[in-house]
Formats: C-alpha cells, structure tokens, sequence
C-alpha cells in the first residue's frame, strides 16, 4: 500500500528521469534539478514519516475494544485522555500533572545543556587554535556515545543510591550523618541523566555555528574598544543563534518524549508524557496511545514553532 | 535550500550513471525480496514465542536431541507477547503465554486449542489446573484469570470459555508459581507476617511495588486487603469504585514517600534490592533467587493472607497445520514428560506434571523443591551454580503449603481500561 502511494506522490521521480534521458542533451531546468536533488530525502520523509504519522492520526479517532481496533469514528482516546479536566478543577487532571511536570524537567534540562553546551563550543571553537586539537577535542566529547545511553544512565546507580559511592564518601568524610535520599529516584536524578546525556546534541550545533563566525568581527570588536562581555552579547550570541535553536530542538524533542531515562532514573515514580503512550501501548489499546502520541505531538510542535519564531532558522543557514 | 545559483546542468553521462544505478538497486532489491527460501524437507522447526521464564538454551538442546524438533525462541515480555499475537499471529508457531491473557487472545480468534487428546500426559496434570486444588486436595483461591476458568472452549473454533472440561484446551499448563512479597531479614530484623506491611510507615521510601498495572494492581489489592480498608468480592475484578479506593491507598502511600521506587523488569527488582534501595517489595521467585546468589539475606516471604499466583502454558498459532501441527502436539508431549518440568522446579518454578518431573529429579532435590524439608545435600541451580547449602528450607515451605495458600491470580479485568487510567494517575500522582 505505502509503495502504491508513494508513487503517486512523486510522479516525476522514475518516469520523469527516463523522459530526460530521451530528451536532447540539454540543460535540465534548475527547478526540476532541485526537485531531483529534494525527491530522495522527500520520499524518506514521505514514507517514514508523513505516511505513518497520518496512520497514527487516523488510528487516533478509532474505537477499540480488549483486543482489537474498531475501524469506527470515536473520540474516546482523547475524552478517556483528559478524563476529569474540568471535573477536578481547580486540581490538575492526569493529562494536566503529567505534561506539567514533563514541562518542567524539559526546561530544566534545556537550561542546563544549554549553559553547559554554549560554554564547551566556546572553549572549543575559540579558546583552542589549532584544527588538530579541535578536531580531536570535539572527538573526545562523542566517546560515552561509544556505549548505548541505557549503560550510561545505569552507570549513574551505583553511584547515587542510599549505599552508592556518594553517599558512602559523604558520610566518611562526616559531612552528613545519614545518606542523602534525594540523589536517586527523583527529579534531580532524571535531569541529571538527561543533561549528562544529552548535553552533547547542544555541543555540536553550536560550535558549528561559532566555527562559522569570521575571526575578524571579533577582532574588530576589539578594536572598537568592545569589551569581552560586550563582544560575547552583540557579537557571538547573535551569531550562534541557530546553533542554539538547533541544539534547543534536539534537546526538547528528545526529553518531551522520553519515558526510559524518566523511567530508570526517577524510579518510575515520575510521569512522563511518553510513560502515558508506552502504558496505553502494552494493555493493548492503541487508539488511546495515538491520542496521546498526537497530543504530544501538538505540544511539542507549539514550543518548536514558538523558538522559531524568535529565529528564523531557514533566513539564518 | 531550494536555491540553485549558477546552473551547471547535468551531463548525459552522469544522468546516464544515475539512473544505472537506480536501475541495479531496483535489481538488487528485487533480487532480496524474490529470493528463493531454502528449506531442507526434514528440519522441523518450530517458532516459539514467549517470555523469558520457560526459554533455556538446556531445554530446546535437549529437545532437538530427543525429538529432532528444533526450537527457535521469540522472546518478549508478558505485554510485547500479547501484542504480538493480536498483530502478527503468523509470526510464531508456538505460543507460550499466560492465563490471564487468554481474555484479550481467545476473542481475537488468533490462536487454535489444542485437542486434549492428543496430549498424553493430559491426564496427570495437577488438579491446580483442572479442579482449582492441590493434589492433597486444598482448595486454591479462585479470584482473578483461575487457569480453570479459561481452560476450556465450547468447541474448536469457538471463542467462548467452556464452564465444564471439554476436549479443546486453551493453553495446555506448563509452568506456574505463588508469588508473594520478598524481603530483607537483615535490614528489617523482624518478622513480617502480613501484606500490610508494605504500607508500615516504618518502611517509609524503602517499599516498592511493580509498575505493571495489571500485576501491580493485584498485589495492591493483597495490601489493601490486608490493612482491612475493604474486602473485594473478586480482586482480580473490581469494580470502578473498588479501583479508586485501591488506587486512593495507594496514592496516599506514594505521596507520604512510602516507596523508593517501582519497578517494572525483573534486573530491576534485583538491583533495588540487593543494594538496599528497598527492603520489602513485591518480587518473582527467580529474583529472590538472584540476589540470594549475590551472598545478600533475601526471602520470598509467605504471608498470612496467601500468595498471588500466575500460570502459564501453550497453544499453537492459527496459522499451523499439517506436519507442522504435528511437531507441535510432539514437542507439548515432549516439554510434559519430564525433563523440562524438572529443569523448571528447580528453578523454583512448578512444572504442570509433576509425576514426570519427579522421575527426573534426585530424591532430595525432589525433597527440598517440592515437600519443604531441609535439604540434604547443597541444591544446585541446572547450571550448576549453587543456591542454598545443605540444611536449609526453602521459603514458605511444601507444594501444598505454597499452592494450598493461593489467595488470587493474574488478571484481566473487565474494567481493565478504566483501570489503566487510573494506574497512570497513580504514576503521575
């Protein structure tokens, strides 16, 4: 089925190349390159993405029963969702507390691989001169990639726990009495293992955009009498900007969605937007994880259209 | 993005080069898709899709030597094993599932019983199954999926769950177990006697439950229960109020910091407790045996209000037939006649018949696994690796005391939507 609409989506992709071919050598219109060049990532996105997104949009609003979908117009996957809404008020519904609280981690990871990120491109794209130790510096940072983020999240454990390693050097050198509870399964963790993990997304965006600016706006900066702060705000910020945003879109899709790391990290105590789709997903009714996964969808959409708003992202590359 | 400033234009000759190229990989894929599928006429193959608990390498090793059939395994968790069967039932051959999931399988006509018949061990099941009592003849509490309630269909194609034994087996029984709550004697340092005290204050932030809501639920159920808050009529089907009142427990419990964390696999459960995370929790046998393993005090503690048990057998897709089916019938009547079922219970599992199991067991494996008595020599896992020295007791002692103190079982349901809700305002509390 898909193949049947992906052919009719791009009708001049395969035919069209054979007519070129029997066509006089010619130029070829710039336009029908550029829709050359565009149509094989076009018919990834079509096909990996568009189609199934439509799928689950459409799943979405059917009805279903313990162990099948009933291909029938129903609203039920979003009323069961928003269930109590308006009820509870002023009390949060579940949808309410759990978005709330996804909200928030998402800002406080954002904020701080945000900090974290400017500051590790800024050494990196101007405090070391050489290519070379770029290069190898910018490397250094993709080794924890090395693993899968399931191990590196794990890692934290041990560490963190009412025995871990931190609580047991706190206490030895007498600084606390009893361990500290908070450091594992709570939200510290989680935005802990999300920074660590993700931290690098904000890096490489960045210093891509720093990498860019020409040295010698800097240099006339200085000149100009600027100051190092005076530079670092009117001339490198604006310029890294769609670094930033870039780095800021990585960084808040992945958290909006994420349940695993929420999961492990904050001992499955603390809700997640995506938790909701995975429960949902597991006792089998699909269309309720579709609304979910839409509802998700929107919200995440929102804050993406929102901080383009701020760049214009396309204008800025 | 979509502007081209100064055109070169495209030579025939790569053009020529592109379309060559999309003309093989055209070819090539199509030499994928059609390739021929060789098949030798005598393997006998089965695709056999389950969780983790009744899949060794020293099972489906010893069936391909007794049997010739071979086994490969699709493993999955309890959830991911009943998605598939909804959404890709020609995927497997053999499904090895549990009772409680019968509910949602049975009504999706995905599955085919199997010919009570045709199983020659049939007969020998333990009455757990058939008549919901141990062979000594205590009743087992029914509440919740009871295996003996979807044991039986009407008839072969049909999708209704017969009240009285007919010759269609839903699932025909492989292996089962009481579970209960584990703990650490050498943190608590006091006898724990009742499911209530998961909820004791004094555990504050070192209780933990799993976050499977259609077992967690259960074991909710057990420690509200107990507390005497309310008396279910069926807790493995409660009504809406009945789940607002287990999940307002709950909730009060979860806001107070009653618990560390919830859990929801199996490596889970073993780390909170063998790192002293928590020390009473809702926990599988299998686990407890783990951190035992570890050289940490753990114990699957039996309770005055009984144990929460779970069962599980198999059934074939709809989609098998002919010499296939065969193998099927060959490999149930193989997984009965002993070698597995011992395999299982000395796992600390129980095998479906327990005669056969018994002839492949050393009369005091037998002795410790199955009657309660102290063990005679050290008891060895099938690996080899030790689990207890010689003189100890296994938890909640004999077969009859185990299975006689069921209290409920796995379920499914009939709020099970409204349920799940509630389960993630719970989470989300």
């Amino acid at each position: 089925m898909s193949e049947e609409v992906l052919q009719q989506a791009s009708p001049g992709l395969i035919p069209g190349s054979g007519t070129v071919r029997a066509a006089k050598p010619t130029r070829l219109s710039p336009s029908f390159i550029s829709w050359l060049q565009a149509g094989p990532m076009m018919l990834v996105f079509l096909a990996f993405f568009l189609i199934p997104l439509v799928f689950v949009v459409i799943v979405s609003f059917w009805d279903y029963n313990e162990y099948q979908l009933l291909p029938a117009f129903s609203g039920r996957g979003y009323t069961d969702t928003f269930e109590g809404c308006i009820a509870q008020l002023p009390d949060l519904c579940t949808i309410g507390k759990t978005y709330l609280k996804t909200l928030k981690l998402c800002f406080m990871v954002w904020g701080i691989t945000l900090f974290i990120g400017f500051w590790v491109a800024y050494f990196l794209a101007f405090h070391v001169r050489s290519k070379t130790w770029q290069m190898g510096l910018s490397l250094l940072c993709t080794i924890p990639f090395w693993t899968s983020n399931v191990i590196r999240m794990i890692a934290w454990i041990p560490l963190l726990g009412r025995n871990g390693l931190v609580n047991s050097g706190l206490i030895k050198t007498g600084l606390i009495n009893h361990p500290v509870e908070w450091l594992l399964f709570s939200e510290f963790s989680v935005v802990l293992a999300l920074v660590h993990l993700f931290t690098f997304f904000m890096v490489v965006p960045i210093f891509n955009s720093m990498i860019r600016i020409d040295k010698s706006l800097i240099e006339a900066a200085y000149d100009a009498g600027a100051t190092g702060f005076q530079t670092l705000v009117n001339v490198i910020i604006p310029l890294a900007k769609p670094g930033i945003v870039i780095g800021s879109i990585f960084v808040i899709t992945i958290v909006m969605g994420d349940f695993i790391t929420i999961g492990v990290m904050g001992g499955q105590q603390i809700a997640a937007a995506g938790k909701i789709i995975e429960t949902r997903v597991n006792a089998l009714q699909f269309p309720a994880a579709a609304a979910n996964a839409v509802i998700l969808l929107v919200i995440t959409f929102l804050i993406i259209t929102m901080m383009s708003r701020i760049v214009d992202i396309k204008k800025e590359l | 993005m979509s502007k081209i400033t100064g055109t070169k234009g495209v030579s025939r000759r790569t053009l020529l080069k592109g379309t060559a190229g999309l003309a093989g990989l055209a070819a090539g894929s199509g030499a994928i898709t059609g390739f021929p599928y060789v098949k030798s006429a005598d393997a006998k193959v089965l695709r056999y899709l389950g969780t983790a608990v009744n899949e060794g390498d020293d099972i489906s090793k010893q069936c391909l030597k007794d049997t010739g059939i071979k086994i490969e395994y699709i493993t999955a968790t309890t959830d991911d094993v009943t998605k598939r069967v909804m959404t890709q039932p020609n995927s497997f051959d053999v499904l090895d599932t549990e009772y409680f999931s019968l509910k949602k399988i049975v009504p999706s006509g995905n599955i085919l019983a199997l010919d009570a018949k045709k199983i020659k061990e049939f007969d020998n099941i333990t009455p757990v199954f058939t008549k919901g009592e141990t062979p000594g003849g205590k009743k087992i509490g029914g509440q919740g999926t009871a295996p003996w309630k979807v044991l039986y269909l009407e008839g072969k194609d049909s999708k209704k769950f017969a009240t009285s034994a007919t010759e269609f087996v839903t699932l025909i029984p492989t292996v089962y177990n009481a579970d209960t709550l584990g703990i650490r004697p050498d943190l608590i340092k006091r006898p724990i006697s009742s499911w209530s005290e998961l909820l004791n204050p004094e555990f504050k932030g070192k209780a933990s439950i799993l976050n499977i809501p259609s077992i967690g639920i259960m074991d909710a159920a057990m420690v509200v229960e107990a507390t005497g808050k309310h008396k279910y009529a069926d807790k493995g089907n409660m009504t809406r109020e009945e789940i607002d009142l287990t999940m307002k427990v709950m909730t009060e419990a979860k806001k107070a910091g009653q618990f560390r964390a919830f859990w929801k696999d199996f490596n889970e459960s073993v780390n909170l407790m063998a790192s002293g995370e928590t020390v009473i929790q809702s926990m599988w046998s299998p686990a407890v045996t783990k951190v035992r393993s570890m050289g940490i005090a753990c114990i699957f503690q039996p309770l005055k209000e009984g144990y929460r048990s779970w069962a599980s057998g198999f059934c074939v897709s709809k989609g098998v037939s002919g010499a296939k089916l065969d193998w099927a019938y060959e490999f149930v009547n193989w997984f009965l006649s002993g070698y597995a079922g011992a395999y299982l219970n000395r796992q600390g599992y129980y095998s479906a018949v327990l005669s056969t199991a018994k002839a492949h067991m050393e009369p005091y494996e037998w002795a410790y696994w199955m009657e309660g008595k102290p063990a005679e020599k050290d008891i060895k896992a099938p690996d080899g690796s030790l689990l207890e020295k010689a003189g100890a007791v296994r938890d909640g002692g004999s077969y009859e005391d185990r299975m006689g103190g069921v209290a409920c079982w796995n379920a499914v349901m009939d709020e099970n939507d409204y349920m799940v809700r509630k389960w993630n305002e719970f989470i989300a509390a």
